[in-house]
């Protein structure tokens, strides 16, 4: 009987190993009710009863070691079932991908707002002005009058006598010195608009970014450590800032700024004509007579500002060499940013 | 302005700096370089050369052989073109190998057979005209004796010999430092900025010639305008001889770049770029009446000016007047009438003080700027015609053009005193952030020719721009160095910074935008007038009230905008021009509506301008993709509550596929497919598709706060349902009919489609939705389900026509 158990587990294992696409009648088989592992343990009964335990055992082996090839095969044809049907769903991946409309921010936007976080980082408000602006605030409270030669540098827009497009950002200190008391720390980004025909390096509309910062005990030294700030995290850690004396009627001092060049770091290049800087924006001491006009007392409190243009940081930043693109709104440039 | 270097060799000796150097340097205290060139450079290995024989090439009619004497002890054989040489003329010759202007390199070679070793040069090859060489000939060979070098020695490199030493930086001098556009001004500059002794010598009052002769008996003068003309001297010269300046006085002018004419209006150049001050000469024989008026021009008084335009005058405009007209426009520009020529005899020189905003405005008016007239509007010193005017008689007398008539006018009504203030050192200090002494700061004062005593600055009279401690102390710390004061963070109240609701919210809009797949646009504000009609825009449409530009570059730029619809169409046309497939943009547009008072300023609001064509997609949905977008929108700014309804009056848009959006009363915006005769107007060729909504409408139509609504705790029953009804029974009204039907219990109702065919009849639809129903407090029954169904299925009957479809 002995024998039998053992060559039932023998055929049952072979069976399982070569053929076993239907594990289920093998089982009923061997295994089943009317199986031939079942047919001989019916026999059981005429075993003596030493003999009895010790075939019973054999028989449970038997058992179990069928089950355990049974669930083994099952799960290796599942396996080989799924790997089948992958084989069969092979793709070629080197098709384009289902397209999904990607928008992009305007890159004078995009540098705005880097701006922007930069200064609100460091405590400043956005403050905005009108782009239609009185004279007043555009030329005579920046220190500005009727007959100054400055007037001329900054060909201007009218709409009458009294009102105008706004040159400069500027006008906006002025709007917020009269509305708030010190401490003030804002910038003013926006339009702005001069009379110079559209060319690859001009337009009648650009965008300017002002900085404002009045407060007791203000000095030049707080300017230039503020600029060299922005200047890290605009243009990157290794940033250099110089200040240049220049004037302009609403600062005393006055400087143009230039940072190392980004591209170069300051060894020379074609992005900075081999001069290792590039000027990037004006700034200085508010004029006592700004103060003055916006009833800020300039022996308390001192303050200064400065203005970069915003087209011309985006098209050094971005190596675009002709401005007209930023207003032409082609999708194939707008994509790239 | 342009510095000759030799010129400011006169007064202060910088030649152990190079010439990169001294820019740097002038650049870092306040005068900033533009660029600087070497008189010359482009000029290599020509020398002084005399032609020792002239003979004709065997095998041509209009080439020469010559051979030259260069001083080298051989002959060197060059073949001509010019005939103008002959035996013994001394002439530039370009030497093998050598370099002319313009990148021209001479090598040997045969002309016809013959070797030619080298170049004749003319002086157009040598990069001069006439002006800087009188006498010269144009089409020929420079022949050295023409120009009165003739004795130059024989292999002396040319530029020497013409003088062509020189190196010239050129400044870009800022509007408060009109003292600087002259060579004294930047050598006091290059004085302080190197530490450099600076010598700038009186000009001598001309000696008296004792002949009898006086100013008197030519010219009186009077100051009519004492407001306008500070200052005016004038000295008389007579016995004039008009001829050429000398070679260095021409080489200087041609280095500051203004062109040489004859002796005397060079002289008046010349002080002018020397002094700052600008002079002009009258030809006295011109002048009637002995006498000469600063008026104000008559209304309509016409003048002709040296470069024979004629102007018609205001009578806002300062003119120099004799008896009976105009002969200069003050500080502006000569009269043809009384110019200078060959046959000149009597000059008189002016040198004045005028009004600079007065010569500004005459100057814009008339479309004039001149050298005179861009110093004089910045405003000059009046303390420098005397001394401009004594060095125009010392050249006169230096050139022997003429003999100076003693005397002299000078007229002064109200001289000014010197500006006196503090020095206020610890101030000073405390505003820069920087620690100097107050000596130093009183030497750099000094070195820039204020007196400094006891505390009190007294500023020289060209230095109007000093009148503030901030002035005193941007001129000290320039000299101390830009580059060296210490930046030192900010310190001070801490303040909060950052963006405002709306700039945030502005923010949202544009990164909403970006996520729904449209790149931003930015355009112009200003926009044609045309632009109203091109979007046929209704004529009595309030929005055809524009901002006019009373300057503007051109039609296209000249009014500001009330709607930015046209210039998205206009970003749409320009994409679709170049052939890109598929546009979608959107612009948050700045527009300004005119508020109607004469001063008063526009409102400048913030439009959502939304636009796209599509060449890729057919399937009539564009219309539903625009809302898709405007809902994506409304979804990310929490807006509750959008009502579309249809808008089929607007000219821009196809009448059946327009939308108005609102949110309570509050009109929000119009979206829509672009009306084909529109769209006619703008070249697309492709459905397009354009929104425009009122951004601060949608920012206070936004949920400020979101708040988290609990997430249902019992399961929904879904139940999906089609009706038909009439076609033009909108959707939205049916779903609010079963909203109202199916009460609280009605979690949501979607559209999932709409059918038209044979089956539901002509002028009918079949419209499905799925609705989800539940309880908030428990799981709901199919019984109640049924009974929800029944309510909506029965209103949907009554209410719309629409009947549930078997």
């Amino acid at each position: 009987m002995k024998q039998t158990l053992l060559r039932i587990r023998e055929e049952a294992l072979r069976a399982l190993s070569e053929n076993g696409a239907d594990l289920e009648a093998l089982r009923i088989r061997y295994l089943g009710k009317k199986g031939e592992l079942t047919a001989v343990l019916r026999g059981m009964g005429a075993l003596s009863a030493e003999e009895r335990p010790v075939i019973g055992q054999i028989a449970n082996e038997v058992r179990a070691a069928i089950e355990e090839e049974i669930t083994r095969r099952a799960a290796e044809l599942k396996v080989a079932a799924i790997e089948a049907r992958l084989a069969s769903e092979k793709l070629d991946v080197t098709v384009p991908g289902d397209e999904v409309a990607v928008g992009h921010v305007h890159p004078i936007s995009r540098i705005q707002r880097e701006m922007e976080d930069i200064f609100i980082g460091m405590g400043y408000d956005i403050v905005e002005g009108p782009e239609v602006e009185y004279d007043y605030y555009n030329f005579q409270a920046l220190n500005i009058p009727p007959d100054h030669p400055a007037r001329d540098t900054q060909d201007t827009f009218y709409i009458t006598d009294n009102i105008l497009l706004r040159s400069q950002t500027s006008p906006v200190q002025v709007r917020t010195m009269e509305k708030r008391r010190p401490p003030i720390r804002i910038i003013s980004p926006g339009r702005v608009y001069r009379s110079d025909a559209v060319d690859a390096s001009h337009s009648p509309l650009f965008h300017q970014m002002e900085g404002l910062v009045v407060d007791r005990g203000v000095t030049m030294g707080n300017l230039k450590a503020t600029l060299e700030m922005f200047a890290r995290k605009m243009f990157g850690e290794d940033t250099r800032v110089r200040f240049r004396p220049h004037h302009f009627p609403f600062t005393e001092p006055s400087a143009e700024v230039d940072v190392s060049c980004f591209a170069c770091g300051g060894k020379g290049c074609r992005l900075c004509k081999g001069e290792g800087w590039i000027e990037i924006l004006g700034a200085g001491m508010v004029h006592p007579n700004v103060l003055r006009g916006c009833d800020i007392d300039p022996d308390e409190y001192s303050g200064f500002a400065f203005g970069m243009g915003i087209e011309r940081v985006a098209l050094l930043k971005y190596h675009i060499d002709d401005m007209r693109l930023l207003y032409e709104n082609d999708v194939r440039f707008l994509a790239q940013f | 302005m342009k510095l000759s270097m030799n010129w400011l060799a006169d007064f202060t000796d910088v030649s152990d700096i190079s010439v990169k150097d001294y820019c740097d340097r002038m650049t870092d205290t306040g005068s900033k370089v533009e660029g600087w060139e070497t008189l010359g450079e482009d000029i290599e290995n020509v020398v002084v050369g005399r032609i020792a024989s002239v003979v004709p090439h065997p095998d041509s009619d209009h080439l020469l052989i010559c051979q030259l004497d260069c001083g080298t002890g051989e002959e060197i054989q060059i073949v001509t073109g010019a005939h103008n040489v002959y035996e013994g003329a001394v002439v530039p010759v370009a030497m093998v190998p050598a370099k002319l202007p313009g990148g021209v390199k001479i090598k040997a070679g045969k002309l016809r057979g013959v070797e030619s070793n080298g170049m004749l040069c003319s002086i157009g090859e040598l990069g001069l005209t006439t002006h800087d060489m009188p006498g010269a000939v144009e089409d020929g060979i420079l022949i050295l004796s023409d120009v009165g070098l003739g004795d130059a020695p024989l292999g002396q490199d040319i530029r020497k010999a013409l003088s062509l030493t020189d190196s010239v930086v050129e400044f870009e001098i800022t509007s408060n430092r009109p003292d600087c556009l002259s060579v004294i001004g930047l050598a006091r500059e290059t004085g302080v900025s190197f530490d450099r002794a600076v010598t700038i010598p009186t000009p001598p009052v001309p000696p008296v010639r004792g002949d009898g002769d006086d100013i008197g008996n030519y010219l009186k003068v009077e100051i009519r305008e004492p407001s306008l003309c500070y200052r005016y001297s004038a000295r008389v010269v007579k016995n004039v001889k008009i001829a050429p300046s000398p070679l260095w006085l021409r080489m200087r002018l041609r280095a500051a770049g203004v062109r040489p004419i004859n002796n005397i209006v060079d002289v008046t150049n010349y002080v002018m770029l020397e002094y700052g001050q600008p002079m002009h000469a009258f030809d006295y024989a011109c002048l009637e009446g002995s006498e000469i008026l600063v008026r104000r021009a008559a209304a309509g008084e016409k003048f002709v000016s040296l470069d024979g335009v004629e102007h018609s005058l205001e009578d806002s405009m300062l003119v120099i007047a004799d008896a009976k007209k105009p002969v200069a426009l003050a500080g502006v520009m000569g009269g043809e009438n009384s110019e200078i020529t060959e046959g000149t005899k009597t000059v008189v020189f002016e040198s004045a003080m005028f009004r600079g905003p007065s010569v500004r405005v005459s100057g814009k008016k008339l479309g004039m700027r001149t050298e005179s007239s861009s110093r004089f509007e910045k405003g000059l010193d009046r303390e420098n015609t005397v001394p401009a005017l004594h060095r125009a008689c010392e050249l006169v007398a230096l050139l022997g053009a003429g003999e100076i008539v003693d005397g002299e006018i000078d007229c002064y009504p109200t001289k000014a005193e010197p500006f006196t203030m503090p020095l206020e050192a610890e101030k000073i200090n405390r505003f820069l952030g920087v620690s100097l002494t107050e000596e130093y700061m009183a030497d750099v004062l000094r070195r820039l020719s204020c007196r400094v005593e006891d505390g009190i600055i007294t500023v020289p009279s060209f230095r109007d721009d000093l009148r503030c401690m901030n002035d005193i102390a941007e001129e000290v710390l320039r000299i101390y160095g830009y580059q060296k004061f210490d930046s030192a963070p900010l310190c001070g109240e801490t303040t909060q910074g950052g963006r405002t609701a709306r700039q945030q919210y502005e923010q949202l809009v544009r990164d909403t935008l970006v996520g729904a797949g449209l790149c931003e646009a930015q355009t112009f504000s200003f926009i044609s007038p045309k632009f109203y009609d091109k979007i046929r825009m209704a004529e009595d449409d309030p929005r055809r009230v524009s901002i006019v530009i009373s300057n503007p570059l051109g039609e296209d730029t000249s009014i500001m905008r009330t709607t930015a619809l046209p210039s998205m169409l206009n970003v749409l046309e320009n994409n679709a021009a170049v052939k890109n497939r598929d546009a979608r943009l959107f612009e948050l547009a700045s527009v300004y509506i005119p508020r109607g008072g004469e001063n008063d300023l526009p409102d400048e609001e913030k439009r959502v301008v939304l636009g796209f064509y599509e060449n890729t997609a057919s399937d009539g949905r564009g219309f539903y993709r625009m809302k898709g977008i405007v809902e994506a929108l409304l979804a990310a700014s929490g807006v509750r509550g959008a009502e579309f309804a249809p808008v089929t009056n607007d000219p821009l848009f196809h009448p059946g596929r327009c939308a108005v959006l609102t949110v309570g009363d509050k009109k929000i915006g119009v979206f829509g497919e672009v009306h084909p005769q529109t769209a006619a107007n703008f070249t697309i060729g492709a459905p397009t598709y354009l929104a425009e909504l009122d951004f601060d409408a949608l920012f206070g139509a936004r949920a400020a706060v979101t708040e988290y609504v609990p997430l249902p705790k019992y399961p929904a029953l879904e139940r999906d349902f089609s009706f038909v009804c009439a076609e033009d029974t909108a959707v939205a009204t049916l779903e609010k009919c079963m909203r109202r039907a199916g009460g609280p219990t009605l979690d949501s109702v979607k559209l999932f489609d709409i059918y038209r065919g044979p089956q539901i009849g002509a002028g009918r639809k079949s419209v499905s939705f799925a609705v989800m129903l539940r309880a908030a407090d428990r799981t709901m029954t199919d019984e109640e389900a049924d009974g929800a169904v029944k309510r909506i299925t029965s209103s949907l009957e009554k209410e719309c026509g629409a009947v549930l479809r078997s």
